[in-house]
């Protein structure tokens, strides 16, 4: 690995954004609040928070939050004395209407999120983010889906929407270091210089730490993991872990890596419904290149249609589904269940 | 026997694939198709297949609707000309089809409250988005069994399908459906969610409906109103299918469905266009059939100014 000494790299958190699909969007918003603020305290620059499908994500597809997005946002943003506090879009899912609410509770930045062939749904969404003055990313969600030369397209779009920086977004966690390394290096090369990149990983193959350095070695200049890994799947990339090793490496975060640890011990832990870790369903994620979030909704739909969430996962793979997809979990799982003659079809 | 003359303005996806199912109609005819670009893919099929066509938009049909004698109009432009292009061809007595998200006219979903626009002789009926289409007639079966407090709908769509002008533009898409889900749909309130994937082979178009009943769901009732709705919908669009459900979980009633296209103009994976261009040819079917049997009359009529 080249030199990376000297390196000055912005950290967004997600454990309370994508945190949420592992806690079934059950974070109150006290414990909201009391993350969010010890993270300011450590230093962390950006902290993104609400419903785990961003703002409109609370759907029946998606699950129902404990409180609406404008609670969490305005509660955590009344205490931030140096983070600033991000949202996730969906075109699709979440308007420009909702956007303009999370802005109005103190939201200052956005991550504008497409699966990574669609980015041409995102351009109403990236101007009218920037309108608002947010820091404005074009998130390109399940990347392992498009190659380097597509990647690099797509990004120029969102890049000629608005968008200041673009991510390479590892949904599934699926990719290898030299997958990340390509597809941001494909980015780099018809980016302006102005325009920053970034990385999103999920740790279901263990690859998290390893795809954020490839990462950062091949122009990254923004990574977002978090604390405890608490996310979807496998989770993110584990943010304490990513410091310790940037300290070691001479990378610079500005995030004070102790106090990082504490939280995580201290009070991410302690919330966590199961332990977020690789396990034979989230590797199985990363394996087959299915989208994290599949996961739980996929043990739900097992447990109710008898039928191994293994199996639900690796058919989701095989059909291709994409993010945002979660209803096509109950619809595979019952059709696997009356193939293997567990479910019978309504009739007339 | 007679049949009523018709144009198709937007010469995309469904203004394209409208050509197909009008000129299939026994009681429609059509006559010109309007383009922008004289370039366009949509204008060439459209000679081809006998239209008149022109690229000066809707100012380029205006002085031949009275010749031709055009009384029906298919609009499948955009939310933002199609006020304009309404408001001009109302004036000569043209009754509009509206495929954009515009929504200026009354929302229709044929087997829902087809009837009831065409016994009023609307001059502009609006078919909402192809997702609503798909959707609307079951949240209006579970609906017209007991209370519905909220329905949710997913639409997943095959990228090759959607056009440029829906990819930027996916608010406006949300916002007339949601709002159609409640209107007429019937459900207290609704939410509508896009999702478009890039699989190869392309996926058929599919759609979840997702409806949270006003106390215990009456099971029986809501699958019996389910799967007669679905009979009515595959009368105009055959390959309208239910793949799983109606699925109960305490008072949630999930369906989910399939639709496959006929195969006109886009292969068969592009049900959500069939869906959209089938329920306008149905739409503009009842109201010939009215005007043919002399039951309505088209009136010009100048719209209301618009805010």
């Amino acid at each position: 690995m080249s030199d990376l000494k000297g390196k000055k790299i912005i950290l967004h958190d997600m454990c309370l954004r994508d945190g949420m699909h592992a806690k079934k969007e059950q974070i109150t918003v006290e414990e909201m609040v009391k993350v969010a603020t010890a993270m300011d305290d450590a230093g962390v620059p950006y902290i993104q928070v609400t419903h785990g499908a961003g703002v409109g994500g609370n759907s029946l597809q998606h699950g129902f939050a404990l409180a609406s997005n404008e609670e969490y946002i305005s509660a955590v943003c009344e205490q931030m004395k140096q983070a600033v506090v991000s949202v996730l879009l969906l075109p699709g899912l979440g308007t420009m209407k909702e956007l303009k609410s999370a802005f109005d509770c103190g939201a200052r930045s956005v991550h504008v999120a497409t699966h990574c062939t669609e980015a041409d749904t995102s351009p109403q969404h990236i101007a009218f983010a920037r309108e608002l003055g947010m820091d404005t990313t074009g998130f390109l969600m399940m990347s392992h889906l498009n190659d380097a030369k597509g990647l690099a397209e797509q990004g120029k779009l969102m890049e000629s929407y608005g968008a200041h920086t673009v991510y390479i977004t590892d949904s599934a966690g699926y990719m290898l270091p030299e997958d990340v390394k390509e597809r941001i290096s494909a980015l780099r090369d018809v980016l302006n210089p102005e325009t920053e990149i970034g990385f999103h990983g999920h740790h279901n193959m263990g690859m998290g730490i390893a795809n954020s350095l490839a990462a950062i070695e091949a122009g990254a200049t923004r990574i977002d993991g978090s604390v405890a890994g608490l996310g979807a799947g496998a989770g993110n990339t584990p943010l304490e872990v990513f410091v310790a090793v940037c300290e070691r490496m001479g990378i610079e975060t500005g995030v004070d890596l102790f106090k990082l640890m504490d939280i995580a011990d201290d009070i991410i832990f302690p919330m966590m419904d199961h332990i977020v870790r690789v396990d034979k369903d989230s590797l199985t994620l990363g394996f087959a290149g299915v989208y994290s979030t599949f996961l739980l909704h996929a043990k739900r739909a097992s447990e109710r249609f008898g039928v191994p969430a293994r199996d639900i996962l690796v058919e989701l793979g095989r059909k291709k589904m994409i993010g945002g997809q979660e209803d096509m979990i109950l619809d595979t799982a019952m059709t696997m269940a009356k193939e293997r003659g567990l479910l019978k079809a309504v009739s007339r | 026997m007679k049949k009523i003359r018709c144009a198709l303005i937007g010469s995309g996806n469904i203004g394209t694939d409208l050509i197909y199912k009008v000129q299939r109609s026994p009681v429609l005819e059509p006559v010109w198709m309007v383009g922008i670009d004289p370039e366009s893919e949509g204008l060439a099929r459209a000679r081809e297949m006998g239209l008149k066509t022109t690229a000066e938009g809707v100012d380029g049909l205006l002085p031949h609707v009275l010749e031709d004698n055009i009384q029906i109009a298919f609009d499948a432009t955009s939310a933002y000309v199609h006020a304009e292009n309404s408001r001009k061809l109302n004036e000569l007595g043209v009754m509009m089809i509206d495929l954009t998200p515009a929504a200026i006219g009354p929302l229709c979903v044929p087997p829902v409250n087809l009837k009831e626009h065409a016994d009023k002789v609307e001059m502009n009926v609006n078919m909402i988005s192809c997702a609503g289409q798909a959707t609307i007639p079951i949240v209006n079966a579970v609906s017209r069994v007991q209370g519905v407090e909220y329905a949710e709908i997913v639409a997943s769509l095959s990228s090759k399908s959607i056009g440029p002008g829906t990819r930027a533009n996916l608010d406006e898409f949300t916002f007339t459906t949601s709002n159609a889900i409640e209107i007429v749909g019937g459900a207290k309130k609704g939410k509508a969610l896009a999702i478009i994937n890039p699989a190869e082979p392309p996926m058929i178009m599919r759609n979840t409906i997702y409806c949270l009943t006003e106390g215990e769901p009456e099971r029986e009732n809501i699958i019996e109103s389910v799967l007669a709705m679905i009979k009515e919908v595959q009368k105009y669009v055959p390959g309208y299918k239910l793949v799983n459900g109606p699925d109960f979980d305490g008072n949630k009633v999930s369906v989910f469905m399939e639709v496959e296209g006929l195969g006109d103009y886009l292969p068969k994976y592009a049900g959500n266009l069939d869906i959209m261009t089938a329920a306008g040819t149905r739409t503009a079917e009842m109201f010939a059939e009215e005007i043919l049997a002399g039951k309505i009359q088209l009136k010009p009529s100048v719209a209301e100014a618009e805010v």
